[in-house]
């Protein structure tokens, strides 16, 4: 037996060294949970999946790598074995994809919400505030505590606009409302997010919402007969009854304009934050418990977004002191909401620092 | 009737060290029936799994890279395992060290000096001894359980990176992202070969095979560890005191955590990031042991280990396997050295007579393995 696969092994060597040559474009995935998620990195590859079906490229990843020591390894093995472009689709890539970059300069590298580029790595990443501002105004015609429960993962500028411009929104319809939030300081730990949307529910929030990539926060919903939102996809399957509407990241197109771009050598470094227009950003369809009024003022929200009438972040803008922060007429800048670290008026707590 | 467990006479010698062998092929074996039932070919996923991340020598620097830390905590963890101490925390004296060498390596930001790296990795040691000593003193003092104790820790210590990374340790120009600045060069360890990430650690770490070795094997404390552990009532009428072979024990074992810690930072790292080690104070418990607990066998089980994650991403990428293949390749193979173990050290009875029921003869298997040599 051990012979046998001694000699299989021998085979297999000899197969692979002998090698197949074709001029299919391969691209590369890195990602930071595993693809059974149903959030983060379930959407990546779902992006990955119609990216192999509309163009003639051969795609491989590597699920669950730790934003750590190994994430170079692997970004350079991609690197190493051909990939022509290579998405790093979590923030903690981003050092190694420079590094990897660096040493690959022919290679593409594409890491989403990065901040760092270089002639070869472009950013990318979705205005997943906008979709927060559609969330906010539903939450804030259907709670009854007026507490809406946020379970966070790490309170980085990303995170912190979304919590920003729900609120905002929450209160815009109802000015009572007031926002708890929970960090878990994990992108990934169902255990640990559901835990926290038990305690936001016994703290009397009957909305939950969240930016932790499992459906465990909205499951706690569903069997505590509460409301929320899907994260990331469409989670309506996990949570029939509580899934008001989802946030869902819609990677396809971009990947797909992306590789057409290599293919055809226009791909240029850069740095792109679609939303909702583009379609980086859609919303699932609402849930059997949002009534049409409602359904009508979030449709509102939606369409002044996109034709571009509306900002989530227009003034006039209160912080937690209640000090007038965004005047009437002014909108927070790019630059400015992607350093975002402040909350506004209607959240509980502080930003751990 | 049902079977029984029975306790040897005298287990055979070779066998004990050949079952981490055994346990080895059958996990291989069991692997090919996994892989059978996957629908993908055995010898292709074999060979991605175990031959082409070592195929190159970029692929063996890799390996290094990822054994360094799993030998140098697992060769300290067999130290105290031998003599009974129950170090389950490696984890968080590793996290300990890195905090200590990475606020090093950021408070000489942009400086230069030979001085820099040495002072990184001494720190390193100092705060995986600092959070180790803890351990110790709750043992000694108190008689609290190390192996709670030592986890618990892990748990704070995780904690206190983050908040460190989210506070005085970020990086003033990284948008509040939890990361702390890029180390200078001079706070980075010497890559050993151009073009690759084998830096000086892996070094030290073979270093750390050779003392370990010669502490066991040449010198009176090894005796002491080795002799606390297989009958702690004979070494305390020798005059061993326990309490010092508790200390000892955790403070090497925390200081080698901290050190891997502190080069993992200023290594393949190069800043501090909420997450440093996916684990590896955890995973060199496994390493401890199906390296039988001897310095030259963990190294063996490191390279093991880390050829198992290599080869997992290999197989991702080469094949489509799902990541969760790694981790069964991993409980696979402890598993089968635990069943190896058991039936090396008892037989199987079906008859009535059998004195010995199943609960301490595990007991007392633990504890037989610890006396191997």
């Amino acid at each position: 037996m051990i012979k046998k696969i001694l000699t299989s092994v021998a085979i297999a060597t000899c197969l692979s060294a002998a090698g197949i040559a074709n001029a299919e474009t391969k691209v590369g995935f890195v990602y930071v949970g595993p693809i059974g998620d149903h959030g983060w990195s379930y959407q990546h590859d779902q992006g990955r999946l119609a990216l192999e079906k509309e163009l003639d490229v051969k795609t491989s990843y590597v699920e669950s790598v730790p934003e750590g020591a190994d994430a170079e390894r692997v970004i350079r093995q991609m690197a190493a074995d051909g990939n022509e472009v290579i998405f790093t689709t979590s923030f903690g890539y981003m050092n190694p994809t420079l590094k990897v970059a660096k040493k690959y300069p022919k290679v593409k590298f594409e890491h989403a919400t990065g901040y760092k580029r270089s002639a070869n790595v472009g950013t990318y990443s979705g205005r997943f505030y906008e979709g927060r501002a559609i969330l906010g105004t539903i939450a804030g015609k259907m709670t009854k505590s007026n507490i809406i429960g946020y379970v966070a993962s790490f309170p980085i500028p990303e995170v912190i606009r979304g919590i920003d411009a729900m609120t905002i929104a929450a209160r815009k319809v109802n000015p009572d409302v007031t926002v708890k939030v929970v960090w878990v300081n994990s992108w990934f730990d169902p255990g640990k997010e559901g835990d926290a949307a038990k305690a936001l529910i016994d703290q009397g929030a009957d909305i939950i919402t969240q930016h932790t990539d499992s459906p465990a926060p909205l499951q706690v919903a569903e069997k505590r007969g509460v409301y929320g939102f899907g994260q990331a996809s469409d989670m309506k399957k996990f949570a029939p009854k509580a899934q008001l509407t989802a946030i869902i990241d819609d990677w396809a197109p971009y990947y797909i304009e992306r590789v057409k771009a290599v293919m055809d050598g226009s791909w240029e470094s850069d740095d792109t934050w679609d939303g909702l227009k583009a379609g980086m950003v859609v919303m699932a369809p609402y849930g059997d418990a949002v009534p049409e009024d409602v359904r009508e003022m979030a449709d509102k929200v939606k369409a002044s977004i996109i034709d571009g009438s509306f900002h989530p972040f227009q003034g006039p803008i209160k912080n937690q002191k209640g000090e007038i922060v965004v005047k009437e007429g002014e909108t927070i800048s790019d630059g400015d909401l992607s350093k975002l670290d402040w909350y506004v008026e209607g959240v509980d707590g502080t930003i751990p620092k | 009737m049902l079977p029984r467990l029975i306790k040897r006479q005298a287990p055979s010698k070779a066998m004990v060290f050949l079952s981490p062998i055994l346990a080895l092929l059958l996990t291989l074996l069991a692997s090919v029936v996994l892989f059978l039932i996957m629908g993908v070919s055995p010898s292709a996923a074999l060979h991605a799994f175990f031959v082409e991340p070592i195929s190159s020598i970029y692929g063996l620097t890799e390996l290094m890279v990822k054994a360094t830390p799993l030998i140098l905590i697992g060769v300290a963890l067999s130290l105290g395992f031998r003599a009974g101490v129950w170090n389950i925390g490696a984890e968080g004296q590793l996290i300990l060290g890195g905090i200590f060498g990475g606020s090093t390596a950021l408070f000489f930001y942009e400086k230069t000096g030979f001085y820099i790296i040495p002072l990184i990795l001494i720190m390193g040691i100092i705060g995986g001894m600092l959070w180790a000593g803890i351990v110790a003193f709750l043992k000694t003092r108190f008689n609290a359980n190390e192996i709670l104790t030592s986890l618990m820790l892990s748990y704070v210590a995780a904690l206190l990176l983050n908040l460190l990374i989210h506070g005085p340790l970020k990086d003033p120009d990284g948008f509040n992202f939890p990361e702390s600045r890029l180390f200078s060069d001079s706070a980075l360890l010497p890559i050993l070969y151009d073009g690759t990430r084998l830096h000086l650690g892996a070094v030290i770490a073979l270093f750390f095979v050779g003392i370990g070795w010669i502490l066991l094997s040449r010198t009176l404390l090894g005796y002491q560890i080795k002799v606390m552990g297989d009958a702690p009532a004979a070494g305390e009428h020798a005059g061993f005191s326990h309490s010092k072979i508790i200390w000892t024990t955790l403070l090497i074992s925390g200081g080698a955590a901290g050190l891997a810690g502190a080069i993992e930072v200023s290594g393949p790292i190069g800043q501090l990031l909420p997450n440093i080690s996916p684990g590896y104070g955890f995973a060199a418990i496994i390493v401890a042991y199906v390296g039988r607990l001897h310095p030259l066998g963990v190294l063996f089980a490191a390279l093991l280990l880390a050829l198992s994650y290599l080869g997992g991403e290999t197989a991702q990428m080469k094949l489509n396997l799902p990541v969760a293949v790694t981790g069964v390749f991993q409980g696979l193979l402890l598993f089968f050295l635990l069943a190896c173990d058991v039936l090396i050290q008892y037989k199987i009875r079906t008859s009535k007579k059998s004195e010995s029921t199943f609960a301490p003869a595990v007991k007392s298997s633990i504890k037989s393995t610890s006396e191997v040599k």
